[in-house]
């Protein structure tokens, strides 16, 4: 099989007895915006920490690029090359905006645990910070405590951070969570500028931004996948309809 | 959390001369500053208070590398102090018995080192878990360290201690450290290079991430970073610089113990850190200043100034937690936006039922203590230079009223200051002096 | 031999006991509040000082009445106008302000009570010899502690399973929000098991302090052990703390009455020799010097191989 750039075979997570992911077989291709869906409780963001390696699966493996990353130390799977957002707000509350996303872009660019470099001169990490910023719209409020920004401004710092180390594949859970149509509107686009020639995963309640988003979208219902296929397709399944989008969706 | 925010368009011009000012200058007065010290207050008293308070700045910085920066509380940060100690006062008795050719001011170094080797030994356990847990594994090998002390005599000296003589070494240039203002160069000096460097330290791409890990442990771990290993080299750090003060407080005193290792100093860097203010590089500096003074004036006037310290502690934790350093970094939004001059007036007005509150209790206190511990002294006692009879029921009453009257005035007043901070700071932020 | 592991075992259990008795009081406190008391061995002092107060008075037990509710209310004042207050800075300033406390609450017993230690007597009707194992008396004395220690758990695993309040206080160990939401005043809810863990310390403070010493550096000796306990047992866990109270009351017993050093061992086995001065003192170190030193050995040990303790949950 040529490289997915994510692929899960056969996971299965319990907590206990209790089984939250049931065996769930998983391709995203590399390029592709691939959206999670699915009812509350289904076990999204449980799928999220197992990739990123937050949790262990109990059963399975997960492969990164052909690699396999299974039970891996998220810091291991984010060195190499996957990056994810947080459904709860996961920042840096006292340090300010400019740290926020400083602290992001630093791995990457090479500078490990170095002790004896000048964070201040190092020109390549203060205009990757900036870029970044920019990007997000946050480049006016470097300044502020990351606590004081706004919801929405959190989320855009949320997904800065994110991206910040330039991962190759992105996860994001919820990002526009909470936010007004408005905000949705601004943080889609943002999140189609940040994820041009990368792997995004998403996960989402908000169908107008997934069927805006997603080149495939697969469907999770009590931690097993439904469904998995292009968006119509996706719309006018049956299983779908009952599971989770209601008919005449 | 003491990030001063560099803009990204500022760029960084340490060509010209303001550049050199503006980056540089508080370390050339810092320089300037340890050689006008000792002119302006000349008497032994001050020379011995300012050795002492350059150890205890190394030693309170060095704690707030874990505390402040790594967010990581440590009841047993002593144990490197104090190994460093007493390996500095081994080697220096080594080193003149043998006449190696090795003169004092490199003895500092040897302390380190010995600190970042213990520090490497027990980081690599204790760091494994992070706040309560690392607090009380912290206070149980510093146990373990003291109680070998008994145990391992000939190291530890037992309770007698090891003694040493720092004139004994290599003479450079016929300084043989013998008088105290020799000695109070060396640490100066010594001092110096610990702060220039550990602010150095927060600088770094390693030091940055010492906050981010203090701020969010686990994000840490998904931006790349290994946040137990910056736990640990932090402690090693850490560790380091707490032998160096060690060694110079060997050098110093010339004598080592097991003290030196012991929870209660443990606890006294844990005091000046805290109280000078863990949030920000500078506050542990002026707790170490101010704590160091406090010891050695206050025990010569109240036998329980313990007690005084241990409420003092109690009262910042729960009123100022973050310290003297703190409070002042809380007006500099007002100074920098000039509002600060219409909240003095209110703050001097708070200020006298304040006095009359705290005279109240010290003088309950030290009647207390009067009556229970030196009652064989008779009833006789002296507060403030007023003599009276502290079996009598007037001082008891009189302090009774004092804290009353003061405390009642303060509850009076407080709300006016409330609400001049409010119009002051809203004022402030108007002129756009708050960030 | 049989005799002597007899009775170490006895003391160890007993002496296991005592230190579950503080570390569950300890345990219970911080499961609800997320904050570790660092003055709750202060109260097991307390609780020492004001027995003896009593007991010089009205005798010893209306000491062992009335001096644990003492402590107790003390506790509760503590925990309403103090750590209440700190709360809201988070858990490094409640530990704080709780190792503030612990160092105040010492100096003012040294205040009133002086520095050396006191002469709290075990009370005459159990000042006797309790049975004898081979040819040695165990005081009865000890038996009462011992006896006390069980009843008062059974007691509290009672309150904790059986009743209405017990119910509540297991809800909020977990759930507090969710018991507050309920109309529970959760508040008060603390305020009254963290008065009770710290009359807990008291009694274990008033039974011990005639058979150990009642001195005012009785917390700062028992301290660091205590928390040690918890850390071994694995932070939140009751059954955890109790395995590791029993196992450092037993390992400390067992080794202060073994007086064997390293050389002893290997002369043995006739090896005979004298190394580098300052190992030797380890060459000579006997197993009862080391007896205070094996808990936090322990932690060592249990920190490698174990790092969230025994049977540790939550790490904080």
């Amino acid at each position: 099989m040529n490289s997915a750039a994510v692929q899960l075979d056969g996971i299965t997570k319990n907590f206990g007895r209790t089984e939250i992911i049931r065996g769930v077989d998983l391709v995203i291709k590399p390029g592709e915006r691939h959206a999670m869906i699915g009812p509350n409780g289904a076990g999204k963001s449980t799928l999220f920490n197992l990739i990123s390696g937050r949790l262990m699966p109990t059963a399975g493996t997960i492969r990164l690029r052909g690699e396999d990353i299974t039970g891996l130390r998220p810091y291991e799977v984010n060195r190499r090359g996957l990056s994810r957002s947080f459904q709860v707000t996961n920042i840096f509350p006292r340090l300010s905006v400019w740290e926020n996303v400083r602290c992001a872009v630093l791995w990457s660019m090479g500078y490990k645990y170095s002790f004896w470099h000048n964070i201040d001169r190092l020109t390549d990490v203060r205009e990757r910070t900036e870029q970044i910023l920019r990007q997000i719209n946050l480049l006016d409020r470097l300044h502020l405590p990351a606590g004081v920004l706004t919801y929405a401004e959190q989320r855009a710092l949320e997904i800065g951070i994110t991206v910040g180390g330039g991962a190759e594949i992105i996860l994001l859970d919820e990002p526009t969570a909470g936010m007004s149509h408005a905000e949705a509107e601004h943080a889609v686009a943002l999140i189609k500028k940040l994820s041009e020639g990368r792997t995004l995963l998403v996960i989402e309640h908000d169908m107008g931004v997934v069927f805006d988003l997603a080149d495939r979208i697969s469907v999770l219902v009590y931690g097993k996948i439904i469904a998995s296929d292009e968006p119509a397709k996706i719309k006018a399944n049956r299983a779908v309809q009952e599971a989770y989008l209601g008919t005449a969706a | 959390m003491s990030e001063t925010v560099q803009t990204a368009s500022l760029p960084r011009s340490s060509s010209s001369v303001m550049g050199f000012v503006r980056s540089y200058g508080i370390w050339v007065a810092a320089f300037a500053l340890i050689f006008i010290l000792p002119r302006i207050f000349t008497s032994g008293f001050a020379l011995t208070a300012m050795s002492l308070m350059g150890i205890t700045i190394i030693f309170s910085l060095s704690y707030n590398m874990l505390l402040g920066q790594a967010g990581m509380l440590s009841f047993g940060h002593a144990v490197y102090y104090g190994l460093g100690g007493f390996l500095a006062v081994h080697a220096m008795n080594a080193i003149a018995s043998k006449g190696i050719a090795v003169p004092l001011p490199v003895i500092p170094l040897i302390g380190g080192i010995t600190g970042l080797i213990f520090g490497i030994i027990f980081g690599s356990v204790s760091t494994r878990r992070g706040g309560t847990a690392f607090a009380m594994i912290s206070l149980g090998l510093a146990e373990l360290v003291a109680s070998c002390a008994l145990i391992l005599r000939s190291f530890f000296g037992g309770e007698e201690g090891i003694t040493t003589n720092r004139t004994k070494l290599l003479r450079l240039f016929d300084l043989n450290f013998g008088p105290q203002y020799q000695v109070y160069y060396l640490i100066a000096f010594w001092c110096l290079i610990c702060v220039i460097a550990m602010y150095a330290l927060t600088r770094t791409p390693f030091g940055r991430m010492c906050n981010a890990v203090r701020e969010n442990f686990e994000r840490s771990e998904f931006v790349g970073y290994n946040p137990q290993l910056i736990r640990f080299i932090a402690f090693c750090l850490a560790g380091f610089f707490a032998g160096i003060a060690g060694s110079l407080a060997a050098i110093n005193f010339e004598i080592v113990n097991s003290s030196y290792v012991g929870a209660v100093q443990s606890g006294q860097v844990l005091l000046a850190a805290f109280i000078g203010g863990v949030g920000s590089f500078i506050g542990p500096v002026l707790g170490a200043v101010l704590v160091t003074y406090l010891q050695l004036t206050l025990s010569d006037i109240t036998e329980v100034w313990q007690l005084y310290f241990g409420l003092l502690f109690v009262g910042m934790v729960m009123f100022a937690p973050f310290g003297m350093a703190g409070i002042l970094m809380l007006h500099a939004p007002l100074l920098r936006a000039g509002t600060l001059w219409r909240l003095l007036p209110y703050y001097v007005i708070a200020f006298v039922p304040t006095l009359i509150m705290l005279t109240g209790f010290c003088l309950l206190i030290e009647l207390t203590v009067h009556v229970m511990v030196k009652a064989s002294d008779g009833p006789m006692m002296s507060f403030l230079r007023v003599t009276f009879d502290s079996h009598s029921f007037a001082p008891w009453a009189v302090s009774a009223a004092l804290i009353a009257t003061g405390y009642g005035l303060l509850r009076l007043i407080w709300p006016r200051v409330e609400s001049a901070w409010n119009d002051a700071m809203s004022l402030a932020r108007q002129r756009g002096g708050v960030a | 031999m049989l005799e002597l592991v007899l009775v170490s075992t006895l003391n160890g259990v007993l002496y296991g006991m005592l230190l579950f008795l503080m570390a569950s009081g300890l345990t219970l406190i911080f499961s609800m509040m997320g904050v570790l008391n660092f003055a709750h061995a202060s109260f097991y002092m307390l609780g020492a000082f004001f027995g003896f107060q009593i007991s010089k008075y009205a005798g010893f037990w209306t000491g062992l009445i009335l001096a644990p509710p003492l402590a107790g209310v003390i506790g509760a004042l503590v925990e309403r106008y103090g750590l209440r207050n700190v709360h809201k800075h988070g858990h490094v300033a409640e530990l704080l302000f709780t190792f503030g406390l612990a160092f105040v609450m010492e100096e003012v017993v040294q205040i009133i009570w002086g520095k050396l230690p006191l002469d709290y007597r075990i009370p005459a009707a159990l000042d006797f010899s309790g049975f004898t194992i081979f040819s040695t008396n165990y005081p009865a004395y000890k038996m009462f502690m011992l006896l006390t220690a069980i009843g008062i758990f059974i007691v509290l695993l009672l309150i904790l399973t059986r009743t209405r309040v017990g119910l509540i206080i297991q809800a909020s160990l977990t759930h507090p929000h969710m018991v507050g939401a309920l109309g529970h005043n959760v508040p008060r809810i603390f305020m009254m098991v963290f008065g009770f863990g710290c009359a807990l310390a008291a009694v274990a403070g008033v039974i011990a302090g005639p058979a150990l010493v009642t001195q005012s550096n009785m917390a700062a000796l028992l301290g660091p052990i205590l928390f040690v306990v918890v850390v071994i047992g694995g932070l939140g866990s009751l059954s955890g703390a109790f395995v590791a109270s029993l196992l450092i009351g037993l390992l400390q017993t067992f080794a202060i009455a073994v007086n064997l050093s390293i050389a002893d061992v290997f002369g043995y086995f006739g090896v005979h020799t004298n190394p580098v001065p300052f190992l030797s003192d380890i060459w000579r170190v006997t197993v009862a010097q080391v007896g205070p030193i094996l808990p936090y050995l322990l932690l060592v040990l249990v920190l490698i191989f174990r790092p969230t303790g025994l049977m540790g949950t939550r790490d904080t």
